[in-house]
């Protein structure tokens, strides 16, 4: 089994993430391996089973809205891959 | 070489018990380090980045704290960050082209906690990149080799932190474990490897991979030296609100040279077909002598749910995966491509030339499953299994304080025998990714020798049963000498 092109190109995309056509064909054989080895879970009966997100049972962590220092902005603005000033550049989003 | 060169083979309480003695100055100890990884790691290649200024600073602070009376454990002791850990002002890579000068502006909670004792960092420690591997081949520049045989890997993803602890190129290190990262290097390379129970560590600056399986953990020469790193790094931390509000016990405390009442189970399914016989061979032997401490056993339980945590793990942490890796997308740090105009290919660039192929696919994994009409046959379903194999485990632990299996199937494999095969590179975790899908305590220590390579075993707890693990594996390292052989690099 090989998944399609368009469907290797389509997942790819929702991660808003390039390939090449390389990749894509790699991507075909090595995915469709993997997908074929989860099969095994629908045997598995889970009816009234809920699902598992996370596991200790922490429920809605809340505190108190409290203004702390931040962290400079120089700090964070140093591992800017471009900038304007205080601001991060980056290109318009809005053609 | 030989690795006991004057004092680069020392536990945390031997060097402790140095530096108390003022026999030796934190700053005279970490120089040996520091030489001790110019000697060796042009070969084991286990650092990322040598912080040597950084360690020569840290262990002059670590001498006046000595000087003052003020020392505890880990005062003065050079040790390893895995490189996905923040540390403010010093490159955290995660072994990853994306952020390969990534300077933190802050430092993990770990590294805070590291800090105040006084620990020395004398390197972050190579990974496969974004901590997505078992061999550390996935590491954007370079692969670790392993100490025993510079042919084979170290397991991973923290193959860099076991190595190098291994090779005696630090005292301790710290790793993160999503489905097997800290124990299946640490049985690698022989060593004492740990993932506590989930939000039993701060995760606050680790970088994340899969939020719900992702915990740090101490990579150590023996169980002792592993409860004296828990004792400083555990505890609830309120930027991480996944941490858990347990109280902290002394991890020190309840260390016995016996283990009359315990009983431990040994589920069969571990025992996986393909697993190598000289390993079965050498867990069930380690087995046997848990029995002569005086541990009950069952060597008879069955967990029919096992074989399915493979496909529940690589369906669960790609997805997580890509949803936290989203967030790479060139605009405020990390690798960026820029030179397009466009919004849509400069992000579509920046992923495809910032990640690596195991990355890479792991992120189409986890959109395929989360995908409009996949999503229910994949991820929930997953998230169903995933409560009916914690539902075995808590049932287990009604009846066991304890299961013991071993870390992994092989012995380490030789370098590049499964880097283009992700399937069978994915089945060396199959006995450790049950373990973070529970969200449950689990350690690797050294058990014995195939042909000179190591052999781990396993041992699983309850959650926030921490002590209980650390009490079988101390127990066991009072009657046996694996933890204390040493490689020659």
């Amino acid at each position: 089994m090989k998944l399609s092109r368009e469907e290797v190109i389509h997942i790819a995309a929702l991660a808003r993430m390039g390939i090449s056509e390389a990749e894509i064909e790699k991507a075909r054989e090595q995915l469709a391996d993997i997908l074929e080895n989860f099969e095994v879970l629908k045997e598995i009966d889970t009816t009234n089973v809920p699902p598992t997100s996370q596991s200790i049972h922490l429920q809605n962590v809340m505190r108190d809205d409290i203004p702390g220092d931040s962290l400079p902005a120089e700090d964070i603005l140093a591992n800017a891959p471009d900038r304007e000033g205080d601001l991060f550049k980056l290109r318009p989003v809005l053609e | 070489m030989k690795l006991t060169d004057k004092h680069t083979d020392l536990t945390i309480r031997a060097a402790h018990e140095l530096l108390k003695a003022k026999k030796i100055s934190s700053v005279e100890l970490t120089k040996e380090y520091l030489n001790r990884i110019k000697a060796v790691d042009s070969r084991v290649r286990a650092i990322v980045t040598v912080t040597e200024e950084h360690a020569l600073e840290q262990a002059k602070k670590a001498d006046e704290m000595i000087a003052s009376g003020k020392a505890n454990p880990l005062t003065g002791v050079p040790m390893l960050l895995k490189d996905n850990m923040a540390t403010k002002g010093i490159k955290t890579t995660c072994s990853s082209k994306m952020l390969e000068n990534f300077v933190p502006p802050y430092n993990a909670t770990v590294v805070e906690k590291l800090n105040q004792a006084g620990a020395v960092m004398v390197g972050k420690a190579n990974m496969d990149e974004y901590a997505m591997g078992s061999s550390t081949e996935n590491s954007a520049f370079f692969t670790t080799h392993n100490p025993w045989d510079l042919s084979r890997v170290p397991g991973g993803s923290s193959g860099g932190s076991a190595a190098g602890v291994g090779a005696g190129e630090a005292i301790f290190a710290l790793g993160s474990d999503t489905g097997g990262s800290i124990r299946q290097p640490a049985g690698f390379c022989n060593v004492t490897g740990f993932k506590p129970t989930y939000g039993r560590v701060s995760r606050y600056g680790l970088v994340a991979f899969a939020s719900s399986l992702d915990q740090i953990g101490p990579l150590t020469k023996d169980a002792l030296d592993c409860a004296l790193v828990m004792n400083v790094i555990s505890g609830h931390d309120k930027a991480d609100s996944t941490s858990a509000t347990e109280a902290v016990p002394d991890y020190t405390k309840g260390l016995t040279k016996d283990l009359k009442g315990m009983k431990i189970g040994i589920p069969k399914e571990y025992f996986v077909e393909g697993m190598q016989p000289e390993v079965d061979a050498a867990i069930k032997e380690a087995i046997r002598q848990l029995e002569a401490l005086g541990a009950k056993v069952d060597w008879n339980v069955s967990l029919p749910q096992t074989p399915h945590a493979l496909a529940v793990y690589y369906i669960i942490a790609p997805s997580e995966a890509s949803a936290n890796l989203a967030r790479y997308d060139g605009s405020k740090y990390g690798f960026s491509y820029l030179d397009t105009d466009s919004m849509w290919e400069g992000m579509e660039k920046t992923k495809q030339l910032g990640f690596g192929p195991e990355v890479k696919r792991r992120i189409m994994l986890g959109n395929y499953a989360l995908s409009s009409g996949y999503y229910d046959a994949y991820y929930l379903k997953a998230q169903k299994v995933r409560t009916l194999i914690r539902r075995e485990f808590d049932a287990a632990f009604e009846k066991y304080d304890a299961l013991v299996t071993p870390t992994s199937p092989t012995v380490p494999f030789k370098i590049g025998e499964k880097a283009d095969d992700p399937l069978q590179m994915y089945l060396s975790d199959v006995c450790t990714l049950p373990v973070n899908i529970a969200g449950i305590p689990g350690i690797s220590i050294p058990a014995g020798f195939a042909k000179g390579l190591p052999i781990g075993m396993q041992i699983i707890g309850k959650p926030f049963a921490e002590e209980t693990i650390l009490k079988i594996s101390y127990a066991y390292q009072q009657v046996t000498d694996w933890h204390k052989r040493r490689p020659e690099v």
